[in-house]
C-alpha cells in the first residue's frame, strides 16, 4: 500500500506516456493490415504488401516528395531569417524592440485556420496564383518564429566568458564569431531547423488553404480519408516517425555523452532546448 | 545587451552606430517576411470581410463597407462558436488533468532520464497529425473495447463515442497534450525540491504541500500550457471533421467550408476575424486574471 502511494505519480506518468503512443501504435499496426473493403479502420489480415510496395498507390509518393521539397526550402529560408533575428535580438540594440517581439510572438498564438485564411485572402486579392510558391511562403512565415525562439534561447544560454576569452587571446571579432560563437550556437540552429522541417512536413491547415490544386502529403491523406486511406500512407508515416525518433534520440545521446565527458556544464543548463521551443515562451 | 560584445572603447559613437545598422540589417528579411505575409494579411482579411457581392458577376466580390457580414456570420454560426469554446475549454481542462502528473513525474522523478522522457512526450507528434486523429476512429469505433466497456457501464448517452462530441473532445485533448506538458514541465523543473521537502518537514500533508507550495509555483506553466492548448484547439477543425458528426462541427469547419467550398469569402473572412478577436480578448483577460503579464 505504501509502495503504491510512493509510486503513484510514476505509475500515472507512465500510463499517460503509454496513452500518448496508442495512436502511433495503431498507425504502425495498421500498416501491416490487409483491409476488408476500402477503409483501413478495423483489423482484417496480416500483410506486408504496403511495405513492399510503398509507392503502389498513385499519388502517394508524389505528394510525399512534394512535402519533402517544400519542407527543405521553407526550412532553409526560415532558419536563416530566424537565426538573423535571434542574433539581432540578443546582441544588438535597436528601436522598436517590443513591436518586434510582438510580431514574432503573434504567429505562435494565432490559430492556423486564421493564419491560413488571412493569407489566402491576401493572395486572392492580389490574384496571385495558388500553388507550391504560396505554400512555401506560408510555411516560411509560420516557421520563422519557432526558429527565433529556439536560437534565442541557445544564444542567451551562452557563457559570455567563452567569447571574452577568445578576445583576450586576440581573436578578431570575425574569428571569435567563426570559431567560438557559431559552433556553440550551432546545436540550437540545427534543432530549430529540424523542428521547422517537422512543422512544415506535417502542416495541413495552412497548406490546405493556400495550396490550390497542389497536393502535399497531409493534403493527400485528407483527400483520401473520404474514400479510404491507402495502407501505404500508414507505412510511410511509420517510416517518418522512426526516422525522426532516431535523429532526436541520437542527438540526445550525443549531447549526453558530451556533457558527461566535459562535466563543465553548469547545473542550470540541464533542460534541453526542445522545452524552450515547445513552450514557445 | 550590446555590452556583451566588444566594448570597443576607442571610438564609441561610430561603432555603436555601425552596430545599430547591423542590427537592423539582421532583422530586415525575417521581419519584412512576417510583416508582409502575417500582419498585412490581417488587413486584407478585414477588407475582404466587408466586401459585397458584385452586381455584374456571380461569385465575385467588390470592395464595400458591408458591416452586416459580421451579423450574418454570427447569426448563422453562433452554435459553432459556442461549441468551439466548450470543446476547446473541456479539452484544455482534461489536458491539464492528464498532463500535470506526467510533467511532475518527469521534473521530480525523471533524474538522468529527463531528456529521454521529454523526447518521448514530443515523439508522437512525429507521426502525422491527420493519421493520429484518424487512428482514434479505430480506437473509439463502435465495437472497440473502450466503447463496449463504457456501454457495459451504461455511461454513454448515445451508446457510442465515435461521431459524437465526446470523440471530438477526446481527439482535441490528445492532439494538444504535448503543448500542455512541456510548459508545465518547464515550470515544475525550476522549483527547488527542498521547498516541497520543507512542506512535509513542517508536517503539511502531501495535499496541503501541493496546494500551497507546488501548485502556486507551477502557475506560470499552467497559464502557458492552457493557452498553448486552448488556442489551437479553439481553431481546429480536423478533429471535428474526422471524429464528430455534422452536429459537432466547430468554427474552424465553418471558416474552411465558406472559404474553400462555398467561396463566400466575405462571410469566411468575417468568421475568421471574429475568431481571432475572441481569442485575443479571452487570452488577454485570462493573462490579466492570472496576473502574469510578463509571460508573453
Amino acid at each position: 500500500m505504501t509502495w503504491l502511494r510512493k509510486n503513484l505519480i510514476a505509475i500515472i506518468g507512465i500510463l499517460v506516456l503509454v496513452y500518448l503512443f496508442i495512436p502511433v501504435a495503431v498507425i504502425a499496426v495498421m500498416s501491416f493490415n490487409k483491409p476488408d473493403g476500402k477503409f483501413n479502420i478495423s483489423w482484417n489480415q496480416f500483410s506486408t504488401d504496403a511495405w513492399q510496395n510503398l509507392c503502389g498507390v498513385p499519388g502517394v509518393c508524389d505528394s510525399f516528395l512534394v512535402s519533402i521539397q517544400i519542407g527543405l526550402i521553407s526550412t532553409v529560408v526560415a532558419t536563416i531569417f530566424g537565426t538573423m533575428i535571434a542574433f539581432a535580438l540578443v546582441r544588438y540594440r535597436f528601436r522598436g524592440r517590443s513591436s518586434t517581439n510582438l510580431l514574432i510572438f503573434l504567429p505562435m498564438a494565432t490559430p492556423e485556420v486564421v493564419m491560413g485564411s488571412s493569407l489566402l485572402a491576401l493572395f486572392l486579392n492580389l490574384r496571385f496564383p495558388l500553388g507550391e510558391v504560396t505554400v512555401i511562403i506560408a510555411h516560411i512565415m509560420f516557421i520563422i518564429s519557432f526558429v527565433v525562439v529556439t536560437v534565442k534561447a541557445r544564444l542567451q544560454g551562452l557563457d559570455p566568458r567563452l567569447e571574452e576569452a577568445a578576445r583576450d587571446l586576440y581573436a578578431s571579432p570575425r574569428a571569435t564569431f567563426r570559431y567560438v560563437t557559431l559552433p556553440l550556437v550551432l546545436p540550437g540552429i540545427i534543432g530549430a531547423a529540424l523542428l521547422g522541417f517537422a512543422l512544415s512536413f506535417d502542416d495541413f491547415i495552412i497548406s490546405f488553404f493556400n495550396a490550390g490544386t497542389l497536393v502535399t502529403f497531409p493534403i493527400f491523406i485528407w483527400g483520401a480519408a473520404q474514400r479510404g486511406i491507402p495502407v501505404q500512407v500508414n507505412a510511410l508515416a511509420t517510416l517518418v516517425f522512426l526516422v525522426a525518433l532516431a535523429i532526436v534520440l541520437t542527438s540526445q545521446f550525443v549531447s549526453y555523452r558530451r556533457r558527461k565527458s566535459l562535466e563543465v556544464v553548469p547545473e542550470d543548463d540541464r533542460s534541453p532546448a526542445t522545452v524552450d521551443v515547445m513552450s514557445r515562451s | 545587451m550590446a555590452a556583451v560584445l566588444p566594448s570597443g572603447g576607442a571610438s564609441g559613437a561610430p561603432v555603436a552606430q555601425r552596430r545599430a545598422r547591423t542590427g537592423y540589417f539582421l532583422l530586415l528579411p525575417g521581419m519584412a517576411w512576417l510583416a508582409i505575409f502575417f500582419a498585412i494579411p490581417f488587413i486584407t482579411l478585414f477588407v475582404t470581410s466587408l466586401q459585397a457581392p458584385s452586381p455584374d458577376a456571380a461569385g465575385q466580390f467588390v470592395p464595400a463597407f458591408q458591416i452586416s457580414n459580421y451579423a450574418d456570420a454570427f447569426i448563422n454560426y453562433w452554435p459553432q462558436f459556442v461549441r468551439s469554446l466548450v470543446y476547446a475549454g473541456l479539452a484544455t481542462l482534461f489536458a491539464l488533468i492528464i498532463g500535470y502528473p506526467l510533467a511532475y513525474f518527469i521534473a521530480f522523478r525523471g533524474g538522468k532520464w529527463r531528456g529521454l522522457l521529454l523526447v518521448l512526450v514530443v515523439a508522437p507528434t512525429f507521426a502525422s497529425f491527420l493519421l493520429r486523429t484518424y487512428a482514434w476512429q479505430t480506437i473509439l469505433s463502435d465495437n472497440s473495447p473502450i466503447t463496449q466497456f463504457l456501454n457495459f457501464l451504461n455511461l454513454l448517452p448515445d451508446d457510442r463515442i465515435l461521431n459524437t462530441g465526446i470523440a471530438v473532445v477526446a481527439g482535441l485533448t490528445y492532439n494538444f497534450l504535448p503543448f500542455m506538458i512541456l510548459p508545465l514541465y518547464a515550470a515544475l523543473e525550476k522549483i527547488d525540491p527542498r521547498l516541497i521537502e520543507a512542506g512535509s518537514d513542517l508536517y503539511a500533508s502531501p495535499v496541503t504541500t501541493f496546494r500551497t507550495v507546488t501548485w502556486p509555483l507551477s502557475l506560470p506553466g499552467v497559464v502557458a500550457g492552457t493557452l498553448l492548448t486552448f488556442i489551437p484547439a479553439m481553431g481546429d477543425y480536423i478533429n471535428a471533421q474526422l471524429l464528430g458528426s455534422t452536429g459537432d462541427r466547430m468554427i474552424g469547419n465553418a471558416i474552411q467550408v465558406n472559404f474553400i467550398q462555398f467561396r463566400d469569402y466575405p462571410i469566411a473572412s468575417a468568421l475568421s476575424f471574429i475568431l481571432m478577436a475572441a481569442i485575443l480578448v479571452l487570452v488577454f483577460s485570462y493573462i490579466r486574471r492570472a496576473g502574469t503579464e510578463d509571460l508573453v
